[in-house]
């Protein structure tokens, strides 16, 4: 089974310094981490630290991973204007660094990607006609045919009406369980956080301020100190914490 | 698991996979009909001319030249053969060179031409017609070509160096690629001050571009580059398609934008000069053949390239063609022709065109 562990970690941009002395526990495959923090904490230079598109101090160790490339990531959505069908979109990102000729097998693992987020009837559809939530789930899928034994997923709900954000993260979290995969997953809704991820990251000016077990770590202090919002953790009548967030600080 | 349902609202539908191997089909049946009027137009550009032949006769000449007779032979093919290969050649180099430069700075507007290439090659050109200045020492046939050539290639080295101050991005380059063309322009503006009227009228002439100067080892010098360079472009296929999706996209799936813009940026200014060079300026190629080809095949390189390359050459076989049959007796500088022709029959393709095509 894959396991991630971040040790030390920094990243800068030029001079300045984003992210600085990162150091997980070890995050095993079959877990969904969630990674919280608010606007500019360093989610996203963090992602791509650990893919190594940012240099800088510290390791990402990735040990147990069968795959020369195990890590996929899905960056925010940003919109294109590629004259592209939606399953062309996804057969790319399946291609990259493989030959010109596709194999059955490749229509195969777009086939499976698109039916695993449901969006295979989006496949003759051009990207440029998608609504901004269906691109976002095209990128999940752009991000799931790379087969990826660690998935790295920056806001993969922003874009997404209720109905599709639930489905999305209970699908990731089904993925993940089934595949032994591990997914993390940058959140700003910290009720899905609290919902549908086992443990979390939350970060806060490029430092890891908590990191353990969802529940553990996402406290009315922690809320009030990193999100400032004045908010409780109550259980629903279903037994599961529930957040109600009172007022900004 | 009451939460995950569908994501989109479901209907069945056949087999994606059976989709996609259809959309190939298609593909490779437009690809197929393209090289098939390719064929047509190349025929039609050797009969037209000032001794006319018909498309029977054109065909046995190519297919068995000892079976016409020894004029019809020298004229089809010493004479017309490389003019009209020629326009291949150069059509499907500068489509191929707009269509890269179109994917690598996401820009409908790029071309040879937006980034100065052409416009440094005219330069070139011109101070080998105004006043007879060699930029490298070389015979005297092609001093004009590897003038334009030399500055072509300098323009793009300027882009290439200055852009990488900067990180590669794409606003970089179209404001350095923008900055050549004022430049250019005003030199040779400069140029015409000074130089006599038969220099000036040589210059405007160069620049409206023309085919007839072609000759078979001119023919050969820009056949062999277009054959280096369009399987290095081949290479990067799968990246080139992902940089359509925006940098950070190609950059998560292992593509590394910066390096593959500036390699591409390379190949195709090579492309762009050697065809410039031994034409002249043939604007709007290298522009609209991509457009056309991304309308009717998409952006997927494996299709898009060879249907860029066949789209370019096909529409400056076609205006070789419309060039000697519009005023007979004469032949209309192609450049003139192309731009004249091709903008009405591009503009309604766009318009037509109910999906957006950029």
């Amino acid at each position: 089974m894959v396991t991630l562990t971040l040790e030390h970690l920094s990243a800068h941009y030029g001079r300045r310094q984003i992210l600085s002395e990162i150091t997980t526990p070890t995050f095993a495959g079959g877990q969904i981490v969630s990674l919280l923090g608010p606007n500019a904490a360093g989610k996203s230079t963090l992602f791509r630290r650990i893919l190594g598109l940012l240099k800088g101090g510290g390791e990402v160790r990735i040990e147990g991973a069968t795959s020369e490339r195990p890590v996929a990531y899905m960056p925010q959505e940003t919109g294109s204007s590629a004259v592209l069908t939606v399953y062309e979109s996804v057969l790319l990102a399946r291609m990259q660094g493989r030959s010109l000729k596709v194999q059955p097998e490749d229509l195969r693992e777009v086939d499976r990607a698109l039916e695993d987020l449901g969006i295979e009837t989006l496949s003759k559809r051009d990207i440029g006609d998608l609504s901004g939530g269906q691109r976002q789930l095209v990128s999940a899928a752009q991000a799931l045919v790379q087969a990826p034994e660690i998935l790295l997923l920056d806001e993969p709900t922003s874009a997404l009406d209720l109905h599709r954000q639930i489905s999305l993260l209970s699908i990731l979290r089904r993925l993940a369980r089934e595949r032994e995969m591990l997914v993390i997953a940058s959140l700003h809704d910290i009720g899905h956080a609290l919902r549908f991820t086992d443990q979390a990251m939350v970060l806060e000016n490029g430092q890891l301020v908590a990191c353990g077990t969802t529940e553990q770590v996402v406290t009315p202090e922690l809320l009030r100190q990193v999100f400032q919002v004045d908010a409780r953790i109550e259980p629903c009548s279903m037994g599961r914490p529930q957040l109600i967030v009172e007022a900004a600080v | 698991m009451s939460t995950e349902t569908t994501l989109s609202t479901a209907s069945p539908d056949a087999k994606e996979g059976g989709f996609y191997r259809s959309l190939v089909i298609r593909r490779q049946l437009i690809l197929a009909a393209l090289t098939l009027a390719l064929g047509l137009s190349l025929c039609f550009d050797l009969a037209l001319g000032p001794a006319r032949y018909g498309l029977g006769q054109v065909i046995t000449a190519l297919l068995t030249p000892d079976a016409v007779s020894e004029p019809v032979r020298v004229i089809l093919w010493e004479i017309r053969m490389p003019v009209a290969l020629m326009a291949l050649v150069v059509g499907a180099s500068l489509s191929i060179a707009g269509a890269q430069m179109q994917t690598i700075l996401s820009n409908p507007l790029a071309s040879p031409f937006t980034l100065g290439i052409s416009a440094g090659a005219s330069f070139g050109a011109a101070l080998a017609l105004a006043f007879g200045v060699s930029l490298v020492p070389a015979a005297v046939d092609y001093i004009i070509p590897i003038n334009a050539f030399v500055m072509a290639m300098l323009t793009a080295g300027a882009i290439h160096l200055l852009s990488m101050r900067r990180g590669v991005t794409i606003e970089t380059i179209v404001l350095l690629g923008i900055a050549m063309v004022f430049i250019f322009n005003s030199l040779m503006a400069l140029i015409q001050f000074f130089a006599s009227q038969q220099a000036v009228s040589a210059v405007v002439f160069w620049t409206m571009g023309s085919l007839t100067k072609a000759t078979w080892s001119k023919l050969w010098i820009a056949l062999g580059v277009l054959a280096v360079i369009l399987p290095l472009l081949a290479r990067h296929g799968w990246a080139l398609t992902a940089m359509r999706m925006g940098d950070a996209k190609a950059e998560s799936l292992g593509v590394n934008p910066r390096a593959l813009r500036l390699e591409v940026l390379v190949l195709v200014s090579l492309l762009a000069a050697i065809s410039v060079a031994f034409v002249g300026t043939i604007g709007f190629i290298g522009l609209v053949g991509p457009h056309i080809a991304r309308m009717l095949l998409g952006e997927d390189q494996r299709f898009f390239l060879p249907g860029s390359a066949l789209c370019g050459a096909l529409i400056l076989s076609v205006g070789s063609v419309l060039s000697k049959i519009i005023l007979p007796g004469t032949i209309i500088p192609i450049g003139i022709i192309t731009s004249l022709v091709g903008i009405p029959f591009f503009l309604f393709l766009v318009l037509r065109h109910k999906k957006a095509s950029w």
